[in-house]
């Protein structure tokens, strides 16, 4: 497999931010409440994702190690306000209803994670590759919640689909089908990407989990004292 | 295997009530209830319960075949899932809605999360509030005798008078099983006798829930306006009978205290500030959702420990 479909299959089917990988839970839950929503949140991250993996990956040789946070962030978020005036001045409605999601795409997990896990490390044309998959897996996951939410709350008039309990309870429901589909894969002996990262739960052997406790890894003996 | 092979921890008490029994004392206990509310507001509501309840054990049945789990409906839990829900419904719900309420009842708030003993939320409830929120207008629709009116709490938030024995007996508008504080008072009592409920939550409910009233209620010593809050909307229902289910109420004597007077106070606040003049079902599934915390802190010490030492470290 040409290794830029290689890209757009990992991030649309294997490694799905919102049925895989379980990232940006945040906008996931919250702005799903019609497929229009989840399609306009869906491409505004995927357009900041490609560009901020593309600008990241042009000067990964540039930035220190030490301050590499601040510097994605800075990227992200100048992205970031661009798409939101974008969006302000040519898609004035979509942008009232995405409200303080859209700001909030600085914070969302996986464009920081894709730009710490990929971008950081690979050239340019893979990295750009990369963010236009985990970009329209992530805009797939939010148009089909969306939609289904619309369905049922919106169409049939069960009007909690489409507030927060529904999204929750139609979250549950696909990623349960999606574990469904992965056991039947592992069966198969081609199984999908299991869950990376905070998700798997496994601090101890995280090499970031400095990031969170504050406590470097070879230091925890001494702050325990 | 058999059971004489089975070991288990102490206390090895022998006792003839079993999941079933208790749950058919539970059933019987809400006959005046239903009865009542069929007399009440007519066939329609006869209806509407046995559709709640065929609907609750078949989907029990139905879920437990998919998983390939043995069937558990002999336990009468699913059918007093779905009778108490019918009666917290309109008798004018539509039956797509009572199916809809039901399915959700059983499948998610019950099965998902294991069945009975397992559940996190009083099923009935659950279901209850979900209609709530997703079809607010025909949950709230209330007709009695042909016309469609206000429940009595409705009516005195907008303070107007009640008459606080038509809500006694239960004539009034309401859903079909919380009208009567009788009908429910009869069956409590039944509960009682054969030892299946014990007083603790519903006594400390109830008198908390007064005290709140009196104090902020803004009505002074008002008797009238007192009575008619404790008689009107779920209140009796849900103290006798869905506060005290087994699987979601504090298991410690302590606990069940503070569970009450818990839920008195949410009660209070929902009824008394909330937007609805309704509170009793929100109540009582937030106070579920904080059983476990209860239990942690209120657990007994065991006879002959003594209080722990805190030790300097």
């Amino acid at each position: 497999m040409n290794k830029y479909v290689e890209r757009l299959y990992n991030g649309i089917i294997k490694e799905n931010p919102t049925f895989v990988l379980m990232l940006g839970m945040c906008p996931t839950l919250a702005v799903t409440s019609s497929a229009i929503n989840g399609i306009g949140m869906g491409l505004s991250t995927t357009v900041v994702l490609v560009m901020s993996n593309l600008l990241i990956s042009m000067f990964r040789k540039v930035i220190p190690n030490g301050v590499r946070m601040p510097a994605f962030i800075v990227v992200v978020a100048s992205l970031v306000t661009i798409v939101q005036f974008v969006m302000q001045a040519y898609t004035p409605s979509l942008s009232a209803s995405l409200g303080v999601y859209i700001p909030l795409i600085v914070v969302n997990c996986i464009i920081l994670g894709r730009a710490e896990s990929y971008a950081s490390k690979n050239p340019i044309m893979p990295s750009i590759f990369d963010g236009l998959g985990m970009g329209l897996g992530f805009t797939i996951g939010l148009t089909f919640i969306g939609l289904i939410r619309q369905i049922l709350g919106a169409s049939l008039g069960i009007t909690v689909f489409i507030m927060a309990p529904g999204a929750f309870l139609v979250l549950a429901f696909l990623v349960a089908g999606m574990n469904v589909v992965r056991d039947k894969m592992e069966k198969k002996g081609t199984p999908l990407a299991a869950p990376s990262g905070c998700l798997s739960g496994d601090c101890a052997s995280c090499t970031q989990s400095a990031m969170c406790t504050g406590k470097l890894p070879g230091s925890t003996k001494k702050s325990e004292e | 295997m058999s059971d004489l092979y089975n070991v288990s921890s102490s206390s090895h008490i022998r006792d003839k009530d079993t999941s079933s029994r208790i749950m058919l004392y539970v059933l019987i206990a809400l006959m005046p209830a239903s009865i009542f509310g069929v007399i009440n507001f007519g066939i329609r509501a006869l209806l509407l319960i046995l559709v709640c309840v065929a609907v609750c054990v078949a989907s029990e049945w139905i879920y437990e075949k998919l998983i390939h789990k043995k069937s558990t409906i002999n336990d009468f839990s699913a059918a007093v899932t779905g009778l108490l829900l019918a009666l917290n419904l309109p008798h004018t719900l539509p039956i797509w809605q009572a199916v809809l309420g039901s399915v959700f009842a059983i499948i998610i708030v019950k099965m998902l999360f294991g069945g009975l003993g397992q559940n996190f939320m009083n099923p009935a409830l659950g279901a209850r509030c979900f209609l709530l929120v997703s079809f607010a207008g025909t949950m709230t629709s209330f007709t009695y005798d042909g016309v469609t009116g206000a429940t009595p709490l409705a009516l005195m938030r907008n303070g107007e008078a009640v008459d606080t024995m038509k809500m006694f007996l239960g004539t009034t508008a309401g859903t079909i099983g919380e009208t009567s504080v009788v009908a429910i008072l009869i069956g409590a009592i039944i509960l009682i006798m054969l030892g299946v409920i014990d007083l603790r939550i519903p006594a400390s409910y109830i008198i908390t829930f007064a005290i709140f009233i009196l104090l902020f209620g803004g009505h002074g010593f008002d008797g009238n306006y007192l009575t008619a809050q404790l008689c009107g909307g779920g209140l009796m229902l849900g103290a006798f009978f869905m506060a005290t289910d087994y699987v979601t109420s504090p298991i410690t004597p302590m606990g069940k205290i503070v569970f009450g007077i818990l839920l008195g106070i949410l009660t209070g606040l929902f009824r008394v500030f909330g937007a609805n003049a309704e509170g009793v079902s929100f109540a009582i599934i937030l106070g579920n959702l904080l059983v476990p915390i209860i239990e942690k802190f209120t657990i007994p010490r065991a006879f002959g420990l003594k209080k722990e030492v805190k030790q300097h470290e």
